[in-house]
């Protein structure tokens, strides 16, 4: 039986305090923060012993790595959602978590109604700032200075996978995938090569094939072992790879193929076919190659394109997907994986509603066109800043969006009623209702627990599998319980 | 008389809609645009807009952007 899909994201923001005598990142996103959690429930604390970050797929605990934590990072600042989400301060940033979603369209859901609490804790936040200052929060990967943070995915896998399958089924899918999930950067970073344009934030940032590190000389392949689930089922692919989108659609290919392709390689339909010459080399000239026509040397002396590689990819999920495998969902993924290799194949800039970068592209040749800037002029990084802007009325995307220049995949009204409400049909269900219901009587949280504050004392709840806890299973207990009376029938149920 | 169960129950669900209501009251939904053309095709119009809110000093702001690295 295959893995189910389980996806989550977590989104790292930039922020930027109009008009204050200093800027200090910590301090805004901690403001940011803790704005939407005084209008949320009582403080609930999370659960970190069910954390070990520094555990490493390829089976060793990286010691070296280990931050040297100072008192005062205890109090980070955290907020359990109910919609089953998560939002804290992380580094210098605000984060944002979906809840783990079954399907590529709750994800777009859960992910644009992170934009919105980030958009409603700014309102909330700049009421205590002084007249003239203004929060800008933005939804992009990089300040063009070398200094990235990250939009990273997970998948739920099945631990039976050899890690290096997975390295070696998933890196030329990662390095080419970027023609479709790029969120497009003018000028280049990190010692790679100038560029006017390019197609993804995040693709300077890359000098490893694998490893652990998500902060310095960032891997392809992330080798984070941390499912939190059954470890003895159960991996959580971490990946980092990724740009901040803000076009649902882009969204959802990127995690909808993406899903794909790891049910693939559980398959083991796709091993060592495409494996590249040079992954770290081809991951920043194919961001640069705006017509996508270049090939790329493949160990077994192929040269193929970024679209063909994908196209291949595309071809084995038709071939090998079960019927139970291709929901309505998993298909409507495959035609607009299709759709847009075909668009990318005969004129990219005929993307121009779909795709992040193209959308970008186009936006910025017209304005040069009418200004006659140069590329790297400052209006011209201005704008391609502003498109991930989080405010309806500045950001560049969101103005694109309500005059119904991009494609949609919701509604607005689906992504409101995500900032309330967890998705039914993972375990984010059993923890976003238990928040709702039960919040004075909760301890803390973490993924994979929850911990009551009942009369006899605490009571741990382990949920291991991500795909339990479903409204299908618990919904009818939930709804009928006394807290006490929830504790006491999982502890029998679990007899 | 409703349980005390029952009350708290339809508390939180008073307490969630006022909560969406106050969310649909700062994202009012969008006016459905008909007009769905290709974005060149209003481009002047979508220039404009673009000329009108984009931040000013955009030499100094795009300067003073500046992050912490994160993941």
């Amino acid at each position: 039986m295959s893995t189910p899909t389980i996806i989550g994201t977590e989104t790292e923001f930039g922020i930027s305090v109009k008009n204050a005598r200093e800027q200090d990142p910590i301090a805004a996103s901690t403001l940011v923060v803790n704005a939407y959690r005084s209008r949320n429930i009582p403080t609930i604390s999370w659960d970190y012993a069910q954390e070990s970050p520094l555990m490493d797929a390829r089976g060793f605990i990286d010691e070296s790595q280990k931050p040297i934590v100072e008192e005062d990072t205890y109090s980070v600042i955290n907020d359990i959602l109910i919609n089953g989400g998560r939002y804290y301060v992380d580094h210098a940033h605000p984060e944002y978590c979906t809840p783990e979603c079954s399907n590529a369209r709750d994800l777009v859901k859960y992910e644009k109604a992170g934009e919105l609490i980030l958009d409603l804790s700014r309102l909330a936040a700049e009421q205590l700032l002084l007249d003239n200052q203004e929060i800008i929060i933005y939804k992009n990967n990089t300040d063009y200075k070398g200094h990235s943070y990250g939009s990273h995915e997970n998948y739920l896998m099945s631990r039976k996978i050899d890690f290096s399958d997975i390295v070696d089924g998933l890196t030329p899918f990662i390095v080419t995938r970027q023609i479709i999930t790029g969120s497009g950067k003018v000028g280049a970073e990190n010692g790679a090569g100038e560029t006017d344009f390019q197609i993804s934030q995040r693709a300077d940032f890359f000098e490893k094939e694998v490893g652990l590190s998500t902060m310095v000389e960032r891997p392809i392949i992330n080798t984070r072992d941390e499912p939190h689930a059954d470890s003895t089922r159960y991996r959580r692919l971490h990946v980092i790879v990724g740009d901040s989108n803000m076009s649902e659609f882009t969204i959802y290919l990127k995690v909808g193929i993406t899903a794909i392709v790891l049910q693939l390689i559980e398959k083991q339909v796709v091993r060592n076919q495409f494996a590249l010459n040079e992954p770290v080399t081809a991951i920043k000239s194919i961001s640069r190659d705006l017509m996508c026509n270049q090939k790329i040397e493949l160990k077994d002396g192929r040269n193929l394109t970024a679209i063909e590689i994908q196209r291949a990819y595309l071809n084995l999920a038709q071939k090998h997907l079960s019927d139970d495998e291709r929901t309505p969902i998993v298909d409507d993924v495959m035609q607009k994986w299709d759709f847009v290799l075909n668009r990318l194949q005969n004129d990219p800039m005929s993307l121009g509603r779909h795709l992040d970068w193209i959308i970008k592209k186009k936006l910025i040749d017209a304005y040069i066109a009418r200004h006659g800037f140069k590329w790297t002029d400052p209006q011209v990084r201005m704008l391609d800043l502003q498109y991930h802007d989080l405010r309806p009325d500045k950001g560049l995307y969101l103005r694109l969006q309500k005059n119904g220049h991009v494609e949609r995949i919701l509604t607005h009204e689906e992504v409101v009623h995500a900032i309330q409400h967890p998705p039914s049909d993972t375990r984010a269900y059993f923890r976003g209702t238990c928040l709702r219901r039960f919040p004075s009587h909760i301890h803390s949280v973490s993924w994979n627990s929850i911990i009551f504050n009942g009369p006899s004392g605490l009571e741990k709840i382990m949920m291991e599998r991500p795909h339990f806890g479903t409204q299908e299973i618990v919904g009818e207990m939930l709804n009928n319980c006394t807290v006490d009376e929830l504790v006491n029938q999982i502890r029998d149920d679990c007899k | 008389m409703p349980s005390e169960k029952q009350q708290e129950y339809k508390d939180n669900a008073i307490k969630e809609n006022e909560a969406i209501k106050e969310n649909e009251e700062i994202y009012p939904n969008p006016e459905l645009n008909e007009n769905v053309d290709e974005l060149t095709e209003d481009l002047d119009a979508l220039l404009d807009e673009i000329d009108e809110i984009l931040e000013e000093n955009s030499e100094e702001f795009v300067e003073n952007y500046i992050q912490r690295g994160g993941q």
